[in-house]
């Protein structure tokens, strides 16, 4: 294979050669396989199309031929194991196993002898298949000739700009349904190859199955583990053949996934977990308020503490270095450091949605269709925070000109740049060990690595020794990424039938304010949907569901208006406007037969019902509620329908709607995150409650395999939480709750 | 010096008065398994059984348990190969996703059934207040459940 490699087109793996700057690649190296060989074209010509290289010959460090490395992600080993590498992290989303399945399938691999590994913070798995994931979004498939120079394309970006990202609900729909496939494909063509070699037969006689390869004619068999060595010294092949979803064996049923049994004996590994030879503690605070600086601070208090070592002062922060984190806490608490309000000291929330209501009355929506019967409403989320449960931290040690960083973070490779920044080291001087990550969300995306910053500023000033620094509760609650605050505004036209002629929607936009999000499925004939920019007080970042997260209650609150306005039931009425999409349909009609709609409840409660599409997938919640003598609302039970194209892992599938309904159930009744004096009023639990026990509904799942592409599933069932509680409480009470999270009044 | 007895061993505590029982065990134990969640003993991330009953080791002062039998998730089981019953039915079930709050909700969980065998989803409701973010509740009832008496002879 490596002989291979040199000729021709093909570009030099990447551990060739140490790379001193990324973008200097960039210009040097970029598309020299595909751009030159189609004579210049400017990204892939035809000729360049047709000898794209092929993403999988890029080998992890070391691999040698006839060592059983079979493409990036898989190795098998004389005893007949196959480890895969999957270029992902693990937040709880089963997504490793996912992967691995995937990979099995295609590989006809015994999934007993299949052991599934979290892939290191290296070059080579880059990975590019989040674009993939988007393409699909789009309606977008990529014809099976695109697919080999699509995925290099995508690889050498994610290569170049450092990306393995975990997000977007991108990992299965994405890397999993091109890349995963088309490697364990791959493998099985070559281990088929190398036993036509050995055998001494056509290839075509020979089938694969349960990791050993057999000739039926003969009865002769070998072992993946007997194969591999000579097939790891064959070329991959270019269009290896997929299996139809009828041939699937694995995918589809139910696993158990591979990150669980050291979940349940406390030794899984997490960020704030490390533990470094000689490490010290570190506990810090940051400026209150956004973009505040540090201007005094007497650290003699904190010198005083037993155990402290080191009070570090960045531009924004103070920092105590000390024995253990206890100390560390002690000595900080003990500071009264200054920071500037950079100049936003007056801010509250309350004239943060005034400037949001006035970016709304500056674009107004025009009344059209003079004569029609008219509904207007107004909308309004909070800022909210991810809460993850392990609060930020990092270990760092810089030492000898090099940087070795431990965390938990939904992108390695993105961090070893921000880290490398910090440090002030190119990235080659950097080695990142990301760990299991207690919650994600979103709070861990590229771009929110500002405790891996610090860590790294903190582990400068005490090197060469390392530094473990953890962020309070109250730090994490204060510097968040936050879902933005929005406002949405509507006005629709009702024919005399009550059927939507016109839908007008205005917003306060955001970073990923998405009027994708924000336009209704619907068969409504005039749909005019705009974002209006207004800058935003707080950071704000990705929040499991990004925009659907808002626009789904938007949205599906008013569509239940205009049901109400019409006088028709709020089922049927979804439903009739949904005749020209048959899947939101099918999803609606699962979800309403599931929760016996339109039957006698018990005294005193009543359902919603709401339909959102994002990330590719399509779900339906019905929920039951009832208000007890506090004016609480209460959530019995959400009946939800999913069409995600296609279940992967049943098991963790149905997980994920579980646990994304409890975290929209949060937002829709108890979440918000207010401004007082410029910063972030809440500090901990008691102030940002979470969903418990005592709250948590019961959660019924029913899936749609509709032979769609696969969607995915961390995310989508988040969105329609929180409009099918409100329009329970509307069908309930007549209050209709516009204003998360809902309170009656 | 503080000497307790952890997960059945006598060690000694080498921190100062009023350092919770939580950093003693993870900075001085090398046991991770107990997390860091709140520091208020707001989420439940952090029990452990002091006495066999469940404690939230954030905000218990390490001279406090001085001579007291701890346990944490590392000690729950018999041995490696014999799991407890909650984390065998944890894996049954697919409890866990981030696994984060996992650690505390087991012991939380195994503290309950040692006083209440068979609990109502109100008694589990009540003695468990741990969170979870992710929201792994259902599985969570479904498994405590599973490990009622009826269901417990096939376990034994």
């Amino acid at each position: 294979m490596s002989e291979q490699m040199q000729q021709g087109q093909e570009p030099q793996p990447p551990q060739d050669q140490p790379k001193r700057s990324r973008l200097r690649k960039w210009t040097r190296r970029a598309f020299i396989g595909a751009g030159a060989a189609a004579g210049g074209g400017l990204v892939l010509g035809v000729g360049g199309v047709l000898l794209a290289p092929n993403r999988l010959k890029y080998l992890p460090p070391g691999a040698t031929p006839g060592d059983g490395q079979l493409g990036t992600w898989i190795k098998i080993s004389p005893d007949n194991l196959t480890t895969v590498l999957i270029p992902h992290c693990e937040m709880g989303q089963g997504a490793l196993t996912g992967l691995g399945m995937l990979l099995a399938e295609e590989l006809d691999a015994d999934w007993n002898l299949v052991e599934i590994q979290q892939a290191p913070a290296e070059d080579v798995y880059a990975n590019g298949y989040i674009i993939n994931a988007f393409l699909g979004e789009v309606g977008f498939t990529p014809p099976g000739w695109l697919q080999l120079p699509l995925d290099f394309t995508a690889f050498k970006m994610a290569d170049i700009f450092g990306i393995m990202t975990t997000g977007g609900s991108t990992s299965t729909r994405g890397t999993g349904a091109f890349g995963m496939r088309l490697a364990g494909a791959s493998a099985r063509a070559m281990l088929l190859e190398a036993g036509a070699e050995q055998f001494g037969v056509p290839v075509e006689e020979l089938g694969a199955r349960g990791s050993r390869v057999t000739h039926a004619g003969s009865g002769r068999s070998a072992t993946y583990g007997e194969l591999a060595a000579l097939a790891s010294t064959l070329d991959l092949p270019r269009r290896p053949t997929l299996k139809s979803r009828e041939e699937f064996v694995l995918v589809g049923t139910p696993r158990q996934r591979a990150d669980i049994p050291s979940k349940v004996v406390g030794a899984a590994q997490y960020g704030m977990d490390v533990v470094v030879p000689d490490m010290l503690y570190a506990a810090i605070t940051k400026a209150p308020i956004p973009g505040g600086q540090l201007t005094s601070v007497d650290q003699a208090p904190a010198r005083a503490v037993a155990g402290v070592r080191e009070v570090v002062l960045l531009p924004d922060a103070v920092a105590v270095v000390a024995d253990g984190y206890w100390q560390a806490s002690q000595g900080l608490a003990a500071l009264s450091p200054q920071f500037t309000d950079a100049g936003v000291g007056g801010v509250d929330s309350e004239q943060i949605h005034a400037r949001h209501t006035a970016a709304i009355d500056a674009e107004p929506i025009e009344a059209t269709l003079e004569g029609a019967r008219a509904v207007t409403a107004e909308y309004r989320v909070p800022y909210l925070h991810h809460a993850t449960m392990e609060p930020m931290a990092a270990t760092a040690r810089l030492a000898e000109g090099r940087l070795d960083v431990w965390a938990g973070t939904q992108d390695p490779l993105s961090t070893r740049r921000v880290a490398a920044e910090a440090a002030e080291l190119d990235v080659e001087q950097v080695t990142i060990y990301n760990q299991q990550l207690g919650g994600g969300f979103g709070r861990r995306l590229p771009g929110t690595y500002d405790y891996v910053e610090q860590a790294v500023h903190v582990a400068k000033a005490i090197s060469p020794r390392a530094v473990k620094l953890i962020w309070s509760r109250e730090e994490d609650m204060q510097h968040g990424y936050y879902r933005p605050c929005v406002h949405s505004r509507f006005r629709a036209a009702l024919n005399s039938m009550g059927r939507p002629l016109s839908w007008a929607n205005r917003f306060t936009g955001s970073r990923f304010g998405d009027v994708g999000a924000a336009t209704p499925r619907y068969g409504i004939e005039e749909i005019d949907v705009r974002a209006v920019p207004l800058p935003v007080h707080l950071r704000t970042g990705a929040w499991r569901s990004v925009a659907a997260s808002q626009h789904g209650f938007f949205v599906e609150s008013f569509v239940d208006e205009l049901a109400n306005t019409a006088g028709r039931d709020p089922f049927e009425y979804r439903r009739d406007l949904l005749e020209d999409e048959p899947r939101h349909r099918a999803v609606l009609e699962r979800a309403a037969e599931m929760a016996q709609w339109g039957t006698a409840l018990p005294e005193g409660h009543a359902r919603g019902i709401a339909i959102v599409e994002s990330f590719g997938s399509i779900v339906a919640h019905v929920a039951e509620v009832s208000v007890d003598e506090s004016g609480s609302i209460r959530v019995h039970r959400v009946h939800s329908a999913v069409d995600c194209g296609l279940v992967v892992n049943p098991n963790g599938a149905e997980a994920q709607i579980q646990g994304g309904v409890v975290f929209g159930l949060g937002a829709a009744l108890m979440h918000e995150i207010t401004v007082e004096g410029g910063a972030v009023a809440q500090r901990n639990f008691p102030q940002y409650d979470m969903i418990r026990l005592a709250q948590a509904p019961v959660v019924s799942v029913s899936f749609i395999n509709s032979g769609a592409p696969i969607g995915g599933l961390g995310e989508p069932g988040v969105p329609p939480v929180a409009p099918a509680v409100a329009n329970a409480v509307f069908a309930l009470t007549g209050q209709r709750l516009r204003t998360l999270p809902l309170r009656l009044t | 010096m503080v000497e307790l007895t952890l997960n059945g061993r006598s060690v000694q505590l080498d921190v100062a008065d009023g350092t919770p029982l939580l950093w003693a065990i993870r900075e001085q134990t090398g046991l991770t398994g107990t997390k860091f969640g709140c520091g208020i003993g707001a989420c439940g991330a952090c029990t452990v059984h002091v006495g066999g009953r469940a404690v939230r080791s954030c905000s218990v002062p390490v001279e406090s348990v001085v001579g007291q039998s701890v346990t944490t998730i590392e000690g729950l089981a018999d041995s490696p190969t014999q799991l407890h019953p909650v984390q065998r039915a944890w894996i049954e079930h697919q409890v866990p996703q981030c696994g984060y709050c996992q650690s505390g909700m087991i012991m939380a969980v195994a503290a309950l059934l040692e006083s209440n065998p068979a609990p109502s989803d109100d008694e589990i409701a009540a003695a468990v207040t741990n969170i979870c973010r992710c929201g792994t509740y259902q599985r969570i009832r479904n498994a405590v459940h599973s490990l009622a008496p009826a269901a417990e002879v096939r376990n034994v």
